[in-house]
């Protein structure tokens, strides 16, 4: 307070426009440092490192398709690993049958798992929250019957799978395709992130967030909810879905257990664990589902499962806004004693 | 015709299990609003605990009811320590925990118990079938144990005072208060029950299934069927619901899609209920009030 005071008025009007031009300068600073930190790992770590971390973006990334359905728009969906199957089944599908290059089966993956989302998101409507959750619940546990069955088995190879490769460097990029792969990860998560942040954002967003927290007000304000939840349905399938195709590039395999029902758990897990409606969330929920396990094993090697399952009660109880919600909790304790102070 | 009406009996037979794990549910559901996934879980727990009673050499039926007796306890314990401090956080906190809980007693049976295949005695045992060999002796003895757990049910939310109590509870839980009805207890009680309920399911079924710690996955899944099947907030629609989609199943797996689709076959009943007729076949039609 005694540092205004001896400013006139006028000068502490004019430092009002220089200060918010800073912050701009922030923003792009923190943006450049983060993709500075997000790219370093390439020529840090070794190859299984790198491998791991890319499975982290992969994860991340169908995290954030799961939020945006159940997060930010409330339907609780325990099926994600389903379409998480389809996307990485579509990929290896063309690759291998057809022999298409990766880049171009991501826009046929991302168009199946958005019609596929949106189909399911019709029956959805007339479920609410733990009647759709079971129901998505019985989906996931059908996934890898479905993927097994004989009268796909010429194009899904049934219980062995399919075999393909990751795609190489383009020439003249000196990288491994370990290394290639995981900027390829980075830099479509990266993409997804943005627009997904932008839609949250948006009037869209806003009207998800209404649907979500009191429909009936959101629909007498003019909101079509029917056709909200269909297609934030279509667009979490369709996130979701690119996960499962780079999933497939990065492990270059896919078969029907690799897709059991508990890829969905983990997603589930992820999304609770990183902070359910937060964008920001999906990046810790990658990084948990991913390294938690390895450190639960190291706890006690015969029950990693179980300390999974401690882990997300604990969170619930604890902390049931997730990593980010404590992130924001703790800026906000840093932030407000400085504001009181100037 | 013989072999239809061989699938359609040993169709009844699996549909007594389903209709067990069916009643559990809608005994929570209709005491707590609740669907427990971790129900599959926990009567795989259980019948583990009834095989280590038999292995540390007690008869088969004191086992039978220690194990009832472990489970309710199991069940209030669960209620009083995981569900009562989030009673009033959103759906998805509740579904979260069941989720929690599904992977810890999951994979705690695992580690305790081992993951391998386990036989289970079975105590209605018979050399050859019965009934004109149609029915094996242990079909026609889970049926009656299905049927007298539903008889007990019937009997104990009809004509006891608890079990007037426990529907009051469910049914209003503010008035239910005000008259000195102990409503978190008769919550706990609820989820006690159906913890029971779900050991003599897995009881009944492990001897057909044989033991494993994924043993009632599908079979949760079947039952949740079921009980759409009956109307959710139905304990007779369940028990019948459970019945009919044991013998859809058991039809559908031998004459229309093999049995590599029959968790398919749940799915599609599940979908198609809630699509055409959400209420169930005996269900109440809830209106909701905005």
């Amino acid at each position: 307070m005694s540092m205004t005071k001896e400013f006139p008025a006028t000068e502490a009007l004019a430092s009002a426009a220089p200060h918010r031009s800073t912050a701009t300068w922030q923003w792009v600073l923190l943006v450049l440092v983060g993709i500075a930190i997000a790219v370093l790992p390439v020529f840090l770590l070794e190859s299984f490192r790198l491998f791991q971390l890319t499975m982290a973006v992969i994860m991340a990334l169908a995290i954030l398709g799961l939020n945006i359905v159940t997060g930010f728009n409330g339907q609780i969906s325990l099926g994600h690993g389903a379409f998480y199957a389809v996307g990485a089944y579509t990929t290896a599908i063309l690759m291998y049958h057809l022999e298409w290059s990766f880049w171009w089966t991501l826009p046929v993956s991302a168009v199946i798992c958005a019609t596929l989302g949106y189909g399911i998101g019709f029956p959805a409507l007339r479920l609410g929250g733990l009647y759709l959750a079971l129901t998505t619940f019985a989906l996931a546990v059908a996934v890898p019957q479905l993927l097994k069955l004989n009268a796909l088995e010429h194009w899904t190879g049934g219980v062995q799978g399919l075999f393909i490769l990751k795609p190489e460097p383009p020439a003249g990029v000196a990288l491994t395709p370990d290394q290639w792969m995981y900027l390829v990860a980075l830099g479509i998560s990266g993409v997804l992130f943005l627009l997904a942040w932008n839609l949250v954002r948006s009037r869209i967003g806003r009207a998800l967030m209404a649907t979500r927290d009191h429909p009936t007000a959101a629909e007498a304000m003019g909101m079509d909810t029917a056709s909200l939840k269909t297609r934030a349905f279509a667009a979490s399938a369709l996130i979701t879905g690119i996960a499962g195709s780079l999933s497939a590039a990065v492990v270059e395999f896919v078969a029907p257990d690799s897709f059991t029902i508990f890829v969905s758990i983990t997603l589930f897990v992820g999304m609770v664990a990183g902070g359910v409606a937060s964008i920001l969330g999906s990046v810790f929920g990658g990084l948990f589902v991913l390294f938690v396990p390895n450190i639960a094993e190291a706890i006690s090697k015969s029950a990693p499962g179980v300390i999974y399952g401690v882990i997300l009660i604990l969170f619930l109880f604890l902390l049931p806004d997730g990593f980010a919600g404590l992130l924001r909790r703790i800026a906000a304790r840093i932030i407000r004693p400085h504001n009181g102070a100037s | 015709m013989d072999g239809l009406a061989h699938q359609i009996i040993a169709g009844i037979a699996t549909g007594g299990i389903y209709a067990s794990v069916a009643l559990a549910l809608v005994m929570i559901y209709q005491a707590t609003h609740h669907v427990n996934f971790a129900q599959g879980e926990m009567a795989t727990l259980s019948t583990y605990i009834a095989l280590s009673f038999i292995g540390a050499g007690f008869p088969y039926w004191i086992a039978f009811f220690a194990t009832i007796i472990v489970s309710f306890a199991i069940g209030v314990a669960v209620e009083r320590l995981l569900m009562r401090p989030v009673q009033h956080a959103p759906v998805l906190t509740h579904v979260g925990v069941f989720i929690g809980l599904l992977l810890i007693i999951g994979n705690l049976t695992g580690w305790i118990f081992g993951y391998t295949t386990k036989p289970f005695p079975s105590p209605f045992e018979s050399e050859g079938l019965l009934l004109g060999g149609l029915v094996s002796a242990h079909e026609l003895g889970s049926t009656a144990v299905t049927l007298a757990v539903l008889a007990l049910v019937y009997l104990f939310f009809r004509h006891t005072r608890l079990g007037l109590a426990m529907r009051a509870a469910a049914y209003n839980p503010a008035s239910a208060r005000l008259v000195g009805i102990r409503v978190g207890w008769m919550l706990a009680l609820g989820w006690g029950l159906a913890a029971a309920i779900g050991a003599v399911a897995g009881m009944m079924v492990a001897p057909v299934v044989f033991l494993e710690p994924t043993m009632m996955l599908g079979i949760l899944l079947y039952a949740f069927a079921g009980a759409l099947l009956g109307g959710i907030d139905n304990p007779m629609g369940a028990v019948l619901g459970g019945f009919t989609v044991g013998v859809l199943e058991n039809l559908a797996g031998a004459y229309v899609v093999g049995t590599e689709l029959k968790l398919t076959v749940a799915l599609i009943i599940i979908i198609g209920v809630l699509v055409v007729r959400p209420s169930g076949l005996f269900g109440r039609v809830v209106l909701s009030r905005v």
